[in-house]
């Protein structure tokens, strides 16, 4: 696509060009340090390079071209809204989750000072215009996952049409119905939006779609317990946070070529550290295109991170659909049951989380666990002591982090990190 | 054996230790200054060690500038160091310009879980010598007027600017100088006790950094670990000795 057409097309959805270009020259400095300077890269990560120069070029042309031919689309925020139905529907979703700060003093008219950065950058985004994405939505699901996030849909929901999705916090049976009435509720809600009707058939289909791009992230997850490691977990990262936005379809056949590739590498004893580097497993809260800094960090520090326990990771990845169920109702069931079984910090008691990371740590052949905090996130500050404290039980090395989107305690961080990946040598 | 030289540059100072066979022969110490490129400039006018560690927030600075120098993290230096110094010490508490660490110590001097603030200074050196800015005193005076006060005001913050806020309504009130100084040493000493009992506190603690110096907080924290604090003769010059020693182990 042309530079002109670029942006006539944001002229169109209305973004403020000029702090849109600076977004955009930050965003390229920033992914040419981070990623470009990466030694012994896969070939297949062209497709990432290639998706992420164009994130908001190429992509946004695909969603106006859908918009065109008469598809909605829906942005979300969170692992717990069901793309099956999305899909099923017939719209288009994608993940309007931000991790870089912008508009922050914008964002700070609409919700308090002590909200964690996520927030912040989407609600900065949308208000200083910035975020073709956001400006693209026919219809952005939001859900009541913790305090932050509920009250700012709010005050959001007189900026965009939006429709909120009740998540319990706990996991009876009680629960599982209120969930299930919710599923039914956003069904309801697609169906009005496109005006097609969500049918066993489309719903089969679009489940077949979801599981499949799970499929390959696992089998890259998979892939990741070589020693050494075959991908950084940089780029492994980049791939969970380009799943929310590229077309399912065509990212599900990029990453498979890309495990491919993977395959022979490991077969071949390589890697993109040496042998015996320190592995490390990186948990907590999600890190949205482009929060790389604590990756950067790690990645910098001598250490390879094998795996994201995270929303941006293995929490979206890990469990599948069930795929045999043939009538509606059934189908609801089975999608009921696989998102309940998402173990996000916003549910009490969610011990299976801490299950869930030893096993994974084991699995990854990691060394050692990171957990990452986004500053004001209480409920995985609560789980990050949590955490600790299994993760000593299970005897894996444990250093937990709390940041944000700023840059300024980069250095105290490097030094955290170079010193726990001492402790591993 | 050949000489090693082990360098912490911190945030308020430059140290350097030189040892030779197992000795320390030489130990320096200058102010970091909004230059530290061109103090490490002066430090080495006469020439390089053959063998250098750096540690401190400045190290990847000084590798830059010395691309033969290895670096270590002042946390595995000065954990090192102190171990060296004390070889029972079973924690370590490190006060420097901008960091507050406290380190479970293994044998050997070895780094177990550790604690570090995140990004402000609430509680370091640079807070001390603010506040004693304020009283328009020495850092060294500021701990000595401390040292006289026997009823000290609950002081809450650690927020270098609301501290002073504090410190001036409690003036307002006919709180002594002394007793404000004191609460603010106590301020910074209870902020410190709950990092080092969030990595165990198991005794004996050994108290490091350019802060160890403060005859108050050493009082203070002695008190509040309940228990022997150990503090070296130079305790700022632990993590440069740390940093001698670990290159020393490493190239042996």
């Amino acid at each position: 696509m042309s530079d002109a057409a670029h942006k006539a097309m944001w002229e169109k959805l209305d973004l403020d060009i000029e702090a849109h270009d600076g977004l955009l020259a930050v965003l390229g400095k920033f992914y040419g340090d981070i990623y470009l300077s990466q030694e012994g890269r896969l070939k297949g990560a062209e497709y990432l390079d290639f998706v992420l120069s164009e994130v908001h070029g190429l992509r946004i042309k695909e969603i106006q071209d859908a918009k065109a031919a008469g598809k909605k689309i829906v942005g979300t925020f969170c692992v717990f809204v069901p793309e099956e139905l999305t899909l099923a529907a017939g719209a288009v979703q994608v993940g309007l989750c931000a991790g870089a700060k912008a508009g922050t003093e914008l964002a700070e008219t609409l919700v308090p000072r002590g909200t964690c950065d996520l927030i912040k950058s989407f609600v900065g985004f949308k208000l200083a215009r910035l975020c073709p994405y956001t400006e693209s939505c026919d219809l952005i699901v939001g859900e009541t996952t913790c305090d932050g996030k509920k009250k700012a849909y709010e005050a959001f929901s007189a900026l965009a049409n939006m429709h909120v999705m009740e998540v319990p916090q706990c996991k009876a049976p009680c629960d599982m119905t209120l969930f299930r009435s919710e599923l039914v509720r956003y069904k309801e809600a697609l169906e009005k939006l496109t005006g097609n009707a969500i049918t066993a058939a489309s719903l089969a289909e679009a489940t077949k779609v979801v599981n499949a791009k799970r499929r390959a992230l696992q089998r890259l997850s998979a892939l990741r317990a070589a020693d050494p490691a075959p991908i950084s977990g940089r780029d492994a990262l980049l791939i969970n946070q380009i799943s929310f936005y590229d077309d399912p379809v065509r990212f599900t056949a990029k990453i498979n070529e890309l495990c491919d590739e993977i395959e022979a590498r490991v077969a071949a004893g390589e890697g993109v550290a040496p042998k015996k580097t320190p592995r490390l497993l990186l948990a907590g809260c999600p890190m949205a295109v482009p929060n790389w800094k604590l990756p950067y960090l790690i990645e910098s520090s001598g250490a390879v991170i094998v795996g994201e326990e995270s929303c941006i990771g293995e929490r979206n990845t890990r469990d599948l659909t069930d795929e045999t169920p043939a009538d509606l109702d059934g189908m609801l069931d089975a999608l009921a049951a696989r998102y309940m079984q998402i173990d996000c910090a916003c549910f009490t008691p969610n011990t299976e989380r801490l299950d869930n990371i030893a096993a994974l740590a084991k699995r990854l052949n990691a060394d050692g666990v990171v957990h990452y905090g986004l500053l004001f996130c209480q409920p995985y500050a609560h789980e990050a002591m949590k955490v600790g404290k299994a993760m000593d039980a299970a005897g894996i090395p444990y250093l937990a982090i709390e940041t944000d989107y700023g840059m300024e305690d980069a250095g105290q961080l490097k030094t955290r990190v170079e010193a726990f990946v001492e402790t591993l040598a | 054996m050949s000489e090693v030289a082990g360098l912490d540059v911190g945030s308020r100072a430059i140290k350097l230790v030189m040892r030779r066979e197992g000795q320390t022969v030489l130990s320096r110490r200058l102010p970091t200054t909004f230059d530290p490129a061109g103090q490490l400039r002066e430090l080495f006018a006469n020439g390089l060690p053959e063998r250098l560690a750096v540690t401190g927030y400045g190290r990847e600075l000084a590798r830059e500038l010395y691309p033969q120098a290895r670096t270590v993290t002042e946390i595995k230096a000065h954990a090192l160091g102190a171990g060296s110094l004390f070889p029972q010490a079973a924690t370590l508490l490190d006060i420097g310009g901008q960091d507050t660490k406290a380190i479970a110590l293994m044998p050997g001097g070895r780094v177990g879980r550790f604690e570090m603030n995140d990004r402000c200074a609430a509680g370091t050196g640079k807070f001390l010598e603010y506040v004693a800015t304020a009283f328009g005193l020495s850092v060294a005076a500021f701990a000595a007027l401390a040292l006289t006060g026997d009823d000290p005001p609950l002081i809450s913050s650690m927020c270098t600017v609301f501290a002073e806020t504090e410190a001036t309504t409690l003036m307002a009130r006919g709180v002594s100088q002394a007793n404000i100084a004191l609460g603010l040493h106590k301020a910074v000493a209870g902020r410190t006790l709950a990092m080092l009992g969030r990595v165990g506190l198991t005794p004996p603690v050994v108290f490091v950094g350019g802060v160890a110096k403060n005859p108050c907080l050493v009082r203070l924290v002695a008190e509040a670990v309940g228990g022997e604090l150990l503090v070296p003769e130079s305790p700022d010059m632990t993590g440069a000795l740390g940093a001698a020693l670990w290159l020393a182990a490493e190239t042996a």
